[in-house]
């Protein structure tokens, strides 16, 4: 079995948000929430990056072991999914997640933020795989159709990687020898407890 | 004539920057990118990246610039997040635990060494005496009964999962954790309200004063049989009272930040305030088990104060002796009778 990862060569990446718009159009993810997002590092100066990140599928994942009504699974192929059925949008996965994965439909105030709703490495949720039940919920389901999360295929100067992890581990390191350096696979260390070494 | 001075200035600005900006031309004609990507500067635009143990050199996460509204998005990777999961998964239910089991458990000790704290039999027995008027018993029932659902749907957070939801199943446990979450969050508004009434009405008699360490030093009367004097309160129930205005302060403003979530805080923010509410929520819900105890098992005759708002005179004067006496000095006709309206606090 894969164990499905993303991984952003913050080198390539060139802040075109189309991984952003892709997934939004993809999914039709509602106003206000962004499962995915670009995000700019010393914005202006030498040596400036960007990164876009998501839910990077962790590995003994924070939002799963907080959420107080364990609607957490992880699938075979290591994706970390939810059931808004019974998610009670309490927040504590936002708080947990070190990649500020978890959004809200509604911006809290008495605690009514709706169902928590995140990136889902384009494989929907509990429902049937490609049923309209689970599009409406959770978006299309591409891993059911055998392909691989939108943003990352669809990435014009391929930053974004998606597959699994050995795979996209090693594209990485033979472009950061055959280029001679790497800003490093970001997040990787706090999601999976391990980097890719060169 | 301000028109003619703003144009002088626009173009004495030009004038400033243009041998400046002159300058930087010919600086940059004069020296190219170097082939080797190398520039004078010294810096290798390509190689010379900010990467993550960088960046994490300087703060303990990584933000930068984000283009959409949702100023949180900006966090790129807060690790704090494993930190929080280590704390609620892995310390809070054994704290909670063992503080609240912890209470259960000496209160049961107690009980079992000391028995039901009895009154002695007087000529005063079955006299009564107002203890507690009704807007007194109305705040204190209000905030009780909200403390109830509070504590049983905060407990729900921590223990729903690992109690309760292997027994009904994930769906009716969703259902249960969603009217659970709903009575916790607007249960919320009264308790915080009686607590502020309670403050209000109370604090005047629960300032502490020489006769409450006599009453500690004397063990409240709880061990040995000799009863120390006390007012209106004792030593034991101030405790309570101070405990409740506290911890009730407390669990408000950590429980209002996490109401309106990021309004004052950032994530890292949000965290030490679930933190805080979290593990005085477990002390809190312990100390209220001790004060239950002691207002209905524990003790004959002091729920009344609370059920009834009467109690007996006999049961008055053994424990609170110095407000029986100042009661009876006040009304000057004696003890107060049921038919009698309550006193003017
Ligand atoms: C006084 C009695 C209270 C107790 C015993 C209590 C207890 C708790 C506990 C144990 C939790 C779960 C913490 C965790 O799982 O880590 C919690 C969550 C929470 N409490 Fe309280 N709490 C009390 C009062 C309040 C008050 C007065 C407020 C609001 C002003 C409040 C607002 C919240 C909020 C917003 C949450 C987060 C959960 C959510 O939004 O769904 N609580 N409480
Ligand atoms: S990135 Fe956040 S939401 Fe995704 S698995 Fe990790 S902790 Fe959960
Ligand atoms: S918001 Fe929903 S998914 Fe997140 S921790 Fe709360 S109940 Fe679980």
């Amino acid at each position: 079995m894969a164990r499905m990862k993303f991984l952003c060569d913050a080198d390539r990446c060139i802040e075109c948000n189309a991984c952003v718009t892709a997934c939004k159009n993809e999914h039709e993810v509602p106003w206000g929430i962004n499962r995915r997002r670009v995000v700019t590092l010393n914005d202006g100066k030498p040596g400036e990056r960007s990164v876009s990140m998501a839910c990077m599928h962790c590995t003994d994942a924070p939002c799963a072991a907080v959420c107080p009504v364990n609607c957490f699974y992880t699938t075979a192929d290591g994706v970390v999914l939810h059931s808004k059925d019974i998610c009670i949008g309490c927040g504590y996965c936002f708080y947990a997640c070190p990649f500020g994965a978890p959004q809200y439909p509604r911006v809290g105030n008495f605690g009514s933020r709706g169902k928590m709703d995140k990136c889902t490495y384009c494989s929907g949720g509990p429902e049937p795989d490609l049923s309209t039940a689970e599009y409406e919920k959770y978006g299309s389901n591409r891993l059911a159709e055998g392909k691989l999360p939108l943003c990352a295929e669809m990435c014009s100067t391929k930053a974004l990687l998606a597959g699994d992890g050995e795979m996209i581990a090693e594209i990485y390191k033979q472009r950061v020898l055959k280029r001679g350096y790497g800003s490093g696979a970001w997040g990787w260390k706090t999601a999976y407890r391990e980097t890719v070494a060169i | 004539m301000q028109r003619v001075a703003t144009l002088l200035g626009a173009l004495l600005v030009m004038a400033a920057l243009w041998p400046a900006s002159g300058l930087d031309m010919s600086a940059r004609a004069q020296s190219p990118i170097q082939a080797d990507g190398q520039n004078p500067m010294g810096a290798r635009p390509t190689a010379d990246s900010v990467n993550e143990e960088f960046l994490f050199k300087q703060s303990p996460k990584i933000t930068g610039r984000i283009s959409i509204p949702d100023g949180k998005a900006a966090n790129l990777i807060q690790p704090q997040g494993r930190q929080y999961q280590m704390f609620r998964e892995g310390w809070l239910p054994w704290i909670g635990a063992l503080v609240i089991l912890g209470m259960l458990a000496a209160l049961a000790a107690f009980f079992l060494y000391r028995g039901r704290i009895l009154t002695d039999h007087s000529q005063e027995s079955g006299k009564k005496i107002l203890r507690f008027n009704a807007f007194e018993r109305f705040t204190h029932w209000m905030t009780a009964v909200c403390f109830i659902i509070l504590s049983l749907s905060g407990l729900n957070y921590i223990f729903g999962k690992r109690l309760l939801m292997p027994l009904i199943g994930p769906d009716a446990f969703g259902a249960l954790a969603q009217w659970a979450k709903y009575s916790h969050v607007y249960l919320a508004w009264p308790f915080m309200l009686g607590v502020i009434f309670m403050v209000v009405v109370w604090v005047r008699d629960n300032i502490p004063n020489r006769i409450d360490w006599e009453w500690i030093k004397a063990g409240g009367g709880f061990i040995g049989s000799k009863h120390p004097h006390a007012g209106r309160f004792n030593a034991g129930q101030k405790g309570v009272f101070w405990m409740v205005a506290g911890f009730g302060a407390a669990m408000g403003a950590t429980g209002l930040m996490m109401l309106f979530p990021f309004a004052v805080f950032d994530v890292n923010g949000m965290q030490v305030m679930q933190v805080i509410h979290s593990l005085i929520g477990v002390v809190f819900i312990a100390g209220i088990l001790a004060h239950i105890y002691i207002g209905t098992l524990g003790m004959k005759g002091a729920y009344d104060a609370m059920g009834s708002g009467k109690v007996d005179l006999a049961w008055a004067r053994t424990h609170h002796d110095l407000w029986v006496e100042q009661e009876q000095a006040r009304t000057a006709s004696g003890p107060q009778v049921a038919s009698h309206p309550a006193p003017a606090e």
